[in-house]
C-alpha cells in the first residue's frame, strides 16, 4: 500500500480475494456457496459439476491446486440443514500455497457422488471410508467397499441416527430376564 | 477356464493382521508368483475405535485424550494438531512460553517417532543391534514426556489454551542433556547401516515412489520429500512461529527406501536445530492462556473471586464452548500432514471432527510399490513408510 492514495479517500472495499475471483469468473451461477472461511476459500457446487471444478482448480495456471489433501463427510442432521449430507473437499495448492474447500451437498434419498479417484488416485481409500461411515456412494468407485468396519457391518456409523446393534445374545445383561430367572430360583 | 497347473498358478498368501513386522494390525492379501508380489491388498480396519464418533459425545477437553491414541508414536504431535483447530476458532491467544514449550516438545517427538522407525526398519531387516541402540535414547525422550505429564506415551499434555501444567524443574537441562548427546548417537547409527554394503543392497533402488504418483495418493511428510516434494507444513503454513526458528526441508530426490532412510536420519538433525533454539528462546510467565473461558483460574482466586469461582464451575461441569465454525488446520507430524477439519456448532462438544491421518493417504502408496518386486523386500517397505495402524484406523 503506497501511502499517497489512501489520504482523503473513501475506504476501499477489501480486495477481492484472487482465487475466489477466478474461480467465481469462471463458475458463475453454478456455486452454491462461494465465500473465505478463515482464509481458506470456500466453495459448495452440485455433485455433477464437481470433477469440472476439481479439474479446474488442478489445471488452471494461477491456481495449481494439485493435491487433494482431504476428502470425508458430514451429517447435518442435527443442524436441520437441507440436504443432509454434504462431502468435503481440501485442496492444496503448492503454488499459491493455500487450502481450499469444495463442499458438494449430498441428498439423504439419492446420496450419490461422482468419484474423483480417475484425477487422483489417492481419493480411493478416503471415499471408501466415507461410503463406510455415512453411506454415501461414490458414482464409478472401482472398489467401492467398506474399509474400516466389518464387512458384515449393518449401518452407517458417523451418521448423526446411528443406533448402535446390540450385543450378541450371550454377552448381553438384560435386568428383566434376569429378574424372571433369579424368581424362578434357577 | 482351463484349470492352471500348480506351476501356472499364483500363490494367494496372507500377511498379517497379527504379523510382528507390519507395524500393528495390518492385513496384506498377497499375489505372489514365486518370489514376485503379482499384487498387493492393504486390509485395514482391524484398530477402528471410532475416534471420530467419540469426538462428537466427548467435551474438547476430554477429547484431547483420544489424540494420544490415534498416533501412539508421536502423541504431543496430535495433541498439538487438534488443541490448533480447537484454538482457530475459539480465537485465543497462546503464551510465549506454551508456544515455544509445544515447539520443544512437538520435535521431541518427532525424533522419539524417528527413533522407533529407524530401530524397527533395521530390525525388520535383520540388523538388531540398531533396536537397541535407538530405543536407549528414546527412553530418555519418554523420560521427559513423562516428568512433564506423567505419561510416557499417552501424554495429552498439549490441550486447547496451552498447557496442562508447566513444565517441570530442570526440563531445559534435561533436554540439553539429550540433545547434546544426540548428533554422536545419530552418528552411531548411521556408522551401523548408511555405508553398510547389506544395508544398501536391501535398500538403494527398492521400492521407489515417483513424486507424481506421490503427489496423486496424497504421501506427505518424509515419505513425499524423499520422492522429491517440497511440502513441509512448518514452513509452508507456520503454526506456533515456526517461521521463526532456522532449519532446513530435508529433501531427497530418487523415492528409494535408502533415500527415506536419509531423509529421515538428516531431519533428526534438523530437529535437534529446533530444539536447541526453543530451549534458548523459552520464557517464563504462564503456561496456560489467561482466557478464564478456556482456561481454569489460578487455585489462589478461587477464595476471594466470585468470578473466578463462576468461571470455574461453568469450565468444570460445562467445558470449554467453542463458536460455531469451520476450520481445516494443519500440521507437521512425524509422519506428515496431519489435518483436522473441525465443524463447531457453539456447544461444548464438536459437532464433527474429522482427522486426516498421514499414514492413511501413506499407506495407499504400498501396492503401488510392492509391485513387481521380492516379498523378501515388502516388509523393508512398509516400515520404510512408517505407517502407524493406531491413525490408520482411527
Amino acid at each position: 500500500m503506497s501511502d499517497q492514495t489512501t489520504v482523503a479517500e473513501q475506504p476501499a472495499a477489501p480486495e477481492k480475494d484472487p482465487v475466489l475471483a477466478q474461480v467465481e469468473e469462471r463458475f458463475g451461477e453454478k456455486l452454491l456457496e462461494s465465500s473465505v472461511v478463515l482464509d481458506q476459500p470456500t466453495f459448495a457446487v452440485r455433485r455433477e459439476d464437481l470433477i469440472a471444478l476439481a479439474t479446474f482448480l488442478r489445471d488452471t495456471a494461477g491456481l495449481q491446486f494439485v493435491r487433494l489433501s482431504d476428502l470425508c463427510g458430514i451429517d447435518y442432521l442435527d443442524l436441520g440443514k437441507t440436504p443432509r449430507f454434504a462431502v468435503i473437499y481440501h485442496f492444496h495448492s503448492f503454488q499459491l500455497n493455500r487450502w481450499l474447500r469444495v463442499r458438494v451437498p449430498v441428498d439423504e434419498d439419492d446420496a450419490v457422488v461422482p468419484t474423483l479417484t480417475n484425477e487422483w488416485s489417492g481419493a480411493n481409500w478416503f471415499e471408501r471410508e466415507v461410503y463406510d461411515l455415512f453411506g454415501i456412494e461414490f458414482s464409478g468407485h472401482p472398489d467401492l467397499t467398506r474399509i474400516l468396519m466389518p464387512d458384515e457391518w449393518e449401518g452407517h456409523p458417523l451418521r448423526k441416527d446411528f443406533q448402535p446393534p446390540k450385543e450378541p445374545h450371550e454377552w448381553s445383561f438384560n435386568p428383566e430376564e434376569w429378574q424372571k430367572a433369579v424368581q424362578r430360583g434357577s | 477356464m482351463a484349470v492352471k497347473t500348480f506351476e501356472e498358478q499364483n500363490l494367494i498368501l496372507n500377511m498379517g493382521p497379527q504379523h510382528p513386522s507390519t507395524h500393528g494390525v495390518l492385513r496384506l492379501v498377497l499375489e505372489l508368483d514365486g518370489e514376485t508380489v503379482v499384487s498387493c491388498k492393504p486390509v485395514i480396519g482391524y484398530l477402528h475405535t471410532g475416534f471420530e464418533k467419540m469426538f462428537e459425545q466427548k467435551t474438547y477437553w476430554q477429547g484431547v485424550t483420544y489424540t494420544d491414541r490415534m498416533d501412539y508414536l508421536a502423541p504431543m504431535s496430535n495433541n498439538l494438531g487438534y488443541s490448533l483447530a480447537v484454538e482457530k476458532l475459539l480465537e485465543v491467544e497462546i503464551p510465549p512460553r506454551a508456544t515455544v514449550a509445544r515447539v520443544v516438545l512437538a520435535e521431541l517427538t518427532r525424533l522419539a517417532s524417528h527413533l522407533v522407525w529407524l530401530g524397527t526398519q533395521a530390525m525388520d531387516m535383520g540388523a538388531m543391534s540398531v533396536f537397541l541402540y535407538c530405543f536407549r535414547e528414546r527412553e530418555r525422550i519418554l523420560d521427559i514426556f513423562e516428568a512433564c505429564s506423567g505419561q510416557r506415551m499417552m501424554t495429552s499434555y498439549i490441550r486447547p489454551g496451552g498447557l496442562a501444567y508447566d513444565l517441570p524443574n530442570g526440563f531445559a537441562e534435561e533436554v540439553k542433556a539429550i540433545v547434546d548427546v544426540m548428533p554422536a548417537r545419530i552418528d552411531e547409527y548411521e556408522a551401523l547401516l548408511t555405508k553398510n554394503n547389506i544395508w544398501r543392497d536391501r535398500t538403494v533402488g527398492v521400492g521407489v515412489l515417483k513424486l507424481e504418483d506421490a503427489i496423486s495418493l496424497g504421501v506427505t511428510g518424509p515419505n513425499l520429500r524423499a520422492s522429491g516434494g517440497t511440502l513441509d507444513v512448518r514452513r509452508d503454513f507456520p503454526y506456533c512461529g515456526y517461521e521463526e526458528y532456522d532449519f532446513q526441508v530435508v529433501v531427497g530426490e530418487r523415492g528409494d527406501i535408502y533415500e527415506r532412510y536419509v531423509v529421515r536420519i538428516r531431519e533428526m538433525r534438523e530437529s535437534l536445530k529446533i530444539i536447541l533454539q526453543g530451549l534458548k528462546r523459552l520464557p517464563g510467565g504462564p503456561h496456560v492462556t489467561t482466557d478464564r473461558k478456556v482456561a481454569f483460574p489460578p487455585r489462589s482466586e478461587l477464595a476471594t473471586s466470585m468470578e473466578a469461582l463462576i468461571h470455574h464451575f461453568k469450565l468444570a461441569t460445562e467445558g470449554i464452548r467453542v463458536p460455531a465454525g469451520e476450520v481445516y488446520s494443519v500440521i507437521e507430524s512425524p509422519r506428515g500432514e496431519l489435518g483436522v477439519y473441525l465443524v463447531a456448532d457453539g456447544s461444548a462438544k464438536a459437532y464433527r471432527l474429522h482427522v486426516r491421518a498421514p499414514s492413511f493417504a501413506t499407506l495407499q502408496a504400498l501396492p503401488l510399490i510392492a509391485k513387481g518386486g521380492l516379498v523378501a523386500d515388502l516388509v523393508a517397505m512398509i516400515g520404510s513408510l512408517d505407517p502407524v495402524l493406531g491413525e490408520v484406523d482411527r
